[in-house]
């Protein structure tokens, strides 16, 4: 690889080959503050290659190769590198790791217990993890949790927070711009945006926190609460889990545990002022 | 009922294979050896229980089941079916 960038978050080291500079110079200059892994030796690889060797000057096309690869996936156009590097890091995890159940949910801490937040994409885990940021919250992450079967503590995994379609307007109001990245139009889940965490996110990023409460987003519906039962929570888990199954024995403690140490809840929500209302009263409940 | 099939024993899988959590009105039921969690309601816990180590033909099963529940629509041919359901999964064995 021609390009070469390392970084660690959390826990997991990454190492991202790539064929273009540009790619990595966006991966440079948005995890500027970020550590390098541990004795340099990271954890996964990407690798950001042409499609064929010549369309790297002609119609530049980004494959995501690496430790774990899809078979099917399609290339990505150049201008869309920084978001196939981010989807290569994701992959690798999905895929690869071992050592913590992988859950896809975002999650935030305050006072040394978190919260997660899990649901189908598009019901607004990343948004709300932002915005929960932006309002005394510690943001621990907005794709994996990371459960510790050997502690039952959540590990922090802060990577850029994926912000897409009009949550991009919502939390770039919020911001100021030197913690977004570029605007990434026309790609496969529509217009992205990096938002950069914050300054308490990357201090805390190896502090783990005790869960504390589940809750599950839906976007779009009228301002309501209910309780989810241990055997439904436990269904959606594994549903959210990527490596449940790889995980075996130690998956099922930790998710068992998981469900039967903590309170979950679903929360319907109109808007975004509405989310934070109801997050905030979950909480003081749980 | 299939009478060819009233001699058989059936037990429940060794307790050392099986790793059974209750939560609420499922029980998740890991079997060590395929690694697959199996989601189970009731009768099948009751099942477990009730066929324990010892074992049981499904006839001492049935009674031991409608004397300790209460089986308003007590089903043999049920009862059969979710015992070979438990065998092809490997939570019961036939002796």
């Amino acid at each position: 690889m021609r390009h070469v960038f390392q970084v660690r978050i959390g826990p997991v080291g990454f190492r991202i080959g790539s064929d273009w500079r540009a790619p990595i110079a966006q991966l440079e200059a948005l995890y500027a503050a970020y550590p390098k892994p541990v004795d340099g030796v990271p954890d996964f690889t990407v690798r950001l290659f042409a499609a064929r060797s010549w369309r790297r000057v002609v119609r530049p096309a980004v494959m995501i190769g690496g430790d774990y690869v899809l078979p099917e996936a399609a290339p990505l156009p150049l201008a869309q590198g920084l978001l196939a590097a981010e989807m290569g890091m994701n992959l690798q995890m999905a895929l690869g790791q071992r050592h913590f159940l992988l859950l896809h949910a975002a999650v935030v801490e305050r006072d040394g217990q978190a919260l997660i937040l899990t649901g189908v994409s598009g019901a607004g885990k990343s948004t709300l993890a932002a915005l929960l940021s932006l309002r005394g919250w510690r943001l621990m992450g907005d794709e994996f949790a990371l459960l510790d079967p050997a502690t039952g503590l959540l590990h922090a995994f802060p990577r850029l927070v994926s912000l897409k379609n009009a949550s991009v307007a919502t939390v770039a109001a919020e911001v100021p711009v030197d913690r977004l990245g570029p605007v990434l139009e026309g790609t496969p889940k529509g217009t992205i945006r990096h938002l950069v965490p914050d300054a308490a996110a990357l201090a805390g990023m190896d502090v783990p926190a005790r869960p504390a409460l589940i809750l599950f987003p839906s976007f779009g519906y009228e301002s309501a609460t209910r309780d989810v039962a241990q055997s439904e929570v436990f269904v959606r888990l594994t549903q959210a889990s990527t490596n449940y199954v790889a995980m075996g024995e130690r998956g099922f403690d930790a998710l068992t545990g998981l469900v039967q140490g903590v309170p979950a809840r679903a929360i319907d929500y109109p808007d975004t002022d509405g989310a934070i209302a109801l997050v905030e009263a979950a909480w003081a409940a749980r | 009922m299939d009478d060819s099939r009233g001699d058989i024993v059936y037990r429940m899988a060794r307790p050392e294979t099986l790793k059974i959590t209750h939560l609420d009105s499922f029980t998740a039921v890991f079997h060590r050896a395929s690694g697959i969690t199996h989601l189970v309601t009731s009768p099948v816990p009751e099942i477990l229980a009730a066929l324990g180590e010892a074992g049981m033909r499904r006839v001492d099963l049935m009674a031991r089941l409608s004397v300790d529940y209460l089986l308003g629509d007590a089903d043999e041919a049920a009862l059969d079916a979710r015992l070979d359901e438990l065998v092809a999964a490997g939570l019961v064995a036939v002796a």
